[in-house]
């Protein structure tokens, strides 16, 4: 029923194992995503670097998707999917998909694989991208033969077939786009993330969660109180927030998927949890000594060490990604400032020197840059500085208060709160260089503090 | 207030006294005379004045617990508006500021006297902030306003036991606008009785 003719290099013993491989996956995986790879060339380069801020957006093709059998649940099916991926590829910084009215030919008639394209027809209007799309549909059963193609050279650089209900659409065509991330930057990007937040409902703020494009909105708490600060923990398992639901401000530590967790309730104030890279540890701010100071702690609550001892106000502590250092703000010059400390040598570097308030740091990715709030003449605004040369480069301005950054995994892009729509505070993103700022979701009520979880999320 | 009291409780034992004393000079006269209707007559004068007299008494005593109601109302008055004045006035702070204003150790001193006069109070001492800063730095700034306010009344010998403190940072403003007046009553250290 269903011909693989993926690569003319392939063996035919081994064309026939991957067959049967597949038809089994086919007809027994049920509930779940079952996917197999298109033998490529082994990655060279990394075609796109994300961390430049004077990226050019590469255009890319993404053209009809074949309905093999031309059923209308098939072709329904073929359009559903290449929406999710246009509108994933768009999300990116660094990829633009081009309009279709200017296509000079159309594989989803002439074929979609590599001995079926004419790549002129592609690298004449400009296309440095081409991305190609199959579909079978069978009862409710959804298989995508997705391919990225390199036109200028030529070159199947992604090829990936995938197997699931058809419910699961949107979660092949993210797992492709992590593949092509993977590809172009080295990254597996944000296709896989969520991003968490609060919301008020009914005038109780609650913890909240969508996927890394703002859909999904799912309510995480129902302690009708007030919850603040959510983070993730490495492994996308595990939210700690702060919640008043038992009187004083207290650190909830939540497991996502099974009903288990801890709460860290010291006297006084148990503020600003953040999880460590790698390790299901956390860092949060305590005022149980009478003092506020900056403490590790187990996924239990347990004091592993003091990190901060200083008179004042010490919070917000966030790691570095290799996790040996932790970034925090400090008033113990009298204004509050960003700081550095490394963990073992117990060294501390003051980071900001500009303005009277600079809060609410949050380290990049690959460890060079920390993103912090800065506020200047009651504008609050967000900035990034190169840590090496210390020099802060403001993202937002003249559009309403902007608090909140939060670094994508890939490093690419950044999720913050801003009042400028109407002085109500809504959850956006934009590029990591401070371009293409956009709203991320449409939800009632306020929302505040979203936390971009670190890597690929396992909570679907 | 008490001696008014007093005097009003022995104006009227006096008032009944003298009644009494009228009654039985006028009783031994009338004991003199002898004609029937003159001894019925006397009965119904006698009658009419231990009627008058019992009246006398109780509009007195009734005075007298009228005054005293209302002296206790005053007097609760008074308390309430005490500690309606203890828990709504919210001492306030400048900007990024946990530190202290000369209003400010005025009111606490008003607040200490309070404190010391009812002494089974506990308080709950609750740090608030303007909405500029960030959430957890302001969760920050408003405890050590709550707690720069416990140990000012600590100082003034309120006993530290009785004063609790939360810090609700930018969450809980009583005026939402975004002008420095707005600003100026949000930054406040409130105060809640348990």
């Amino acid at each position: 029923m269903i011909s693989i003719q993926i690569n003319k290099r392939y063996c035919t013993h081994y064309m026939v194992k991957k067959l049967i491989l597949f038809l089994v996956c086919f007809f027994i995986g049920s509930g779940s995503v079952l996917f197999y790879s298109i033998p490529v060339s082994a990655r060279d380069y990394d075609y796109i670097n994300i961390t430049n801020p004077f990226l050019k957006k590469t255009p890319v093709a993404v053209t009809e998707f074949k309905a093999f059998n031309k059923h209308p649940a098939e072709v329904k099916a073929g359009k559903t999917a290449k929406q999710i991926l246009k509108d994933a590829l768009d999300f990116t910084g660094y990829l633009k998909t081009m309009n279709p009215v200017a296509f000079l030919s159309n594989p989803s008639e002439s074929g979609i694989q590599l001995g079926q394209i004419n790549f002129r027809d592609w690298t004449g209007i400009g296309a440095e991208l081409l991305i190609t799309g199959g579909v079978i549909e069978a009862r409710g059963k959804v298989k995508l033969e997705l391919r990225l193609f390199d036109t200028f050279n030529t070159k199947l650089l992604v090829g990936k077939v995938y197997t699931g209900p058809r419910s699961q659409i949107r979660k092949m065509i993210h797992l492709f786009c992590s593949e092509i991330s993977y590809k172009l930057t080295g990254k597996w990007g944000v296709f896989n993330s969520k991003i968490a937040f609060i919301s008020t409902v009914r005038g109780k703020k609650e913890v909240f969660t969508c996927d890394f494009d703002g859909y999904n909105i799912k309510q995480i708490t129902f302690h009708k109180s007030i919850c603040l600060s959510p983070s993730w923990s490495f492994d996308g398992k595990w939210l700690a927030y702060v919640s008043y639901a038992r009187g004083n401000p207290q650190i909830f530590i939540k497991n996502l998927r099974e009903k288990r967790g801890s709460i860290v309730n010291y006297k006084g104030m148990n503020i600003s949890p953040s999880w460590m890279p790698a390790q299901l540890k956390l860092a949060a701010a305590l005022s149980f000594s009478g003092d506020q100071e900056i403490y590790l702690l187990t996924i239990k609550g347990e004091i592993i060490k003091t990190i901060t001892k200083s008179r004042g106000i010490d919070v917000s502590p966030e790691f570095s990604p290799d996790g040996k250092k932790i970034v925090f703000t400090s008033k113990r010059t009298g204004t509050p400032q960003i700081y550095v400390k490394d963990i073992e040598s117990k060294r501390v570097q003051r980071l900001t020197f500009q303005g009277l308030n600079n809060t609410s740091p949050a380290w990049s990715p690959d460890g060079r840059k920390i993103a912090y709030v800065g506020i200047e003449d009651n504008h609050i605004d967000i900035f990034v500085m190169d840590i090496d040369s210390g020099m802060p480069v403001q993202l937002t301005m003249n559009a309403g208060d902007n608090e909140d950054p939060s670094w994508s995994p890939d490093g690419s892009m950044l999720t913050f709160t801003s009042t400028r729509e109407g002085g109500i505070p809504r959850i956006f993103v934009m590029n990591a260089s401070g371009t293409d700022q956009r709203r991320l979701l449409r939800l009632k009520g306020k929302q505040t503090q979203p936390d971009w979880s670190m890597s690929k999320s396992t909570e679907n | 207030m008490k001696n008014r009291m007093w005097i009003n409780l022995f104006m009227a034992i006096i008032v009944a006294g003298l009644f009494f004393t009228v009654s039985c000079a006028k009783k031994t006269v009338v004991s003199d005379a002898t004609t029937i209707e003159d001894q019925e007559k006397t009965k119904a004068a006698a009658d009419a004045k231990a009627k008058a007299e019992a009246d006398a008494q109780r509009i007195a005593q009734q005075k007298l617990e009228d005054q005293m109601a209302k002296e206790k109302a005053l007097k609760e008055a008074k308390a309430m508006a005490a500690k309606k004045r203890f828990e709504n006035q919210d001492v306030h702070f400048e900007y990024d500021s946990s530190e202290l204003s000369s209003m400010a150790k005025m009111l606490l001193k008003e607040k200490a006297a309070w404190l010391k006069e009812n002494s089974s109070a506990s308080v709950t001492i609750e740090g608030h902030c303007d909405e500029r800063g960030t959430t957890e730095y302001n969760l920050a700034l408003g405890e050590r306003r709550a707690s720069t306010v416990k140990i000012y009344l600590i100082n003034l010998g309120v006993a530290g036991s009785r004063l609790n403190t939360i810090s609700y940072g930018e969450e809980k403003p009583i005026d939402p606008g975004t002008t420095e007046a707005a600003y100026r009553k949000n930054r406040r250290a409130h105060f809640v009785l348990e």
